[in-house]
């Protein structure tokens, strides 16, 4: 029988990690992990304060930040205008923390359909989005998005006729991209925060559209 | 010589839609890198590099985060921000340890 | 922000003008993907100077900053094979030392 963690009352004051690592053997790369942040730690480069609250950070950045900006851009069109200007900026506005990123946003048309992809490394827009899905970061997607877009939209249920554009954006260097869709019909009057939870995350990196009313 | 990293066009399958929960140390990774970078000991570009690198069949066999730990380190060794042996002795204290919860 | 104008190497080209990516193929970092040397497109915008990444990977700070790009291409131009209507294109982002003008 293994033995199990006891909780006394004392240890109800500091949070649980959000998900434990597994308690069979530590891979070797997690024992580097593991390492490597206490070596930094017990030299003063970083705290475990640091690491706790760049983890909480990170876990609060969600879809939702970037379908705040897609309602926003879909009910204001002097915002929407900024936005297309300069993304970072105009995720500032809303109070999103973009740090550093270079956020560029491309807009979805009648007859354009924009699809993200970063074939060299899985460059996501971290910092409006969150952490990116398996699958962008997989060989598959960043192989296949740059020569069969269609085919891989196909494979999500998104199939876009012939006359549309489709036009695939590889993140290749600073610049980090959002799509923008566009606003369905039969949401005339709605708020903006009705209208956010039409907006998926893959509507964002352009493989799926927004949800219907 | 195209890099295995780069592999824009090149033919491959079907997509793997299921997404798994991030395990608590890989988000302890991420977070690494943001640390570092935020305080000058990584950059970005160092990063790709040290991943670009791998051997294709061991960066084809390291999942994200591993790939990106192990970058990590290079970086930092390189950088001299850590020795080797210092590591070397650390990693065996953790493993040490681990071994001894039951 | 990109790297302030003093810092910077002069743009040469401009939105709407032709460019080829060059054919080299040297080791080291590099952002310019395989697939995309030696196409023509056309330029869609300036994005700014940035440091060159091919330095900064080695913890240089890749100054003077080099003029980055988003270049429009034809995906039939791209792949040979390519399956989907004339109209689909691909954009990339090419730092300005990657391009040469072409007729």
């Amino acid at each position: 029988m293994s033995e199990q963690d006891t909780h006394t009352p004392h240890d109800h004051a500091h949070p649980h990690p959000a998900r434990p690592d597994q308690d069979e053997s530590l891979g070797y790369y997690q024992v580097m992990e593991v390492a490597v942040r206490e070596l930094l730690i017990e030299k003063g480069v970083i705290s475990a304060g640091d690491v706790r609250r760049a983890v909480e950070a990170m876990d609060a950045r969600t879809p939702a930040q970037g379908a705040r900006i897609v309602a926003r851009a879909w009910s204001d069109p002097a915002y929407k205008a900024r936005l297309l200007a300069d993304g970072s900026a105009a995720a500032r506005e809303l109070g999103i923390d973009v740090g550093a990123t270079h956020l560029l946003v491309v807009e979805n048309k009648p007859k354009l359909h924009n699809l993200i992809v970063c074939t060299l490394c899985s460059c996501y827009p971290r910092m409006v989005l969150g952490r990116p899905p398996d699958w962008y970061k997989s060989r598959n997607y960043r192989s296949r998005a740059v020569n069969e877009p269609r085919a891989v939209l196909a494979e999500f249920g998104t199939s876009l006729a012939d006359d549309v554009e489709v036009r695939v954006h590889d993140s290749t260097a600073d610049m980090r991209y959002l799509v923008l869709p566009e606003r369905p019909a039969g949401t005339a009057g709605w708020d903006e925060a009705r209208l956010a939870e039409l907006v998926t995350r893959d509507s964002m990196i352009g493989v799926a559209e927004v949800r219907r009313p | 010589m195209r890099g295995h990293h780069d592999m824009g066009g090149l033919p491959a399958g079907p997509i793997e839609r299921a997404e798994h929960d991030y395990a608590f140390w890989e988000k302890r990774v991420d977070a690494l890198m943001m640390l570092l970078t935020e305080r000058n000991l990584l950059r970005v570009d160092e990063n790709r590099r040290a991943i670009e690198a791998l051997a294709p069949d061991v960066y084809d066999a390291m999942s994200y985060y591993e790939r990106w730990i192990a970058a990590i380190t290079q970086v930092l060794l390189q950088r001299g921000v850590l020795t080797a042996d210092e590591l070397g002795r650390k990693m065996a204290e953790v493993e040490a340890r681990a071994a001894r919860k039951p | 922000m990109s790297a302030p104008a003093n810092a910077a190497l002069p743009a040469r080209f401009r939105a709407g003008d032709r460019v080829g990516v060059r054919r080299a193929d040297p080791p080291g970092h590099l952002r310019t993907p395989w697939y995309i040397r030696g196409h023509v497109g056309v330029i869609e915008r300036l994005c700014g100077a940035f440091p060159n990444p091919e330095e900064l990977a080695f913890n240089r700070p890749g100054l003077p900053a080099q003029p980055l790009y988003r270049v429009r291409f034809r995906q039939r131009d791209v792949w040979p094979d390519y399956r989907g209507p004339q109209h689909d294109t691909i954009e990339i982002e090419i730092y300005q030392h990657w391009l040469e003008p072409t007729g």
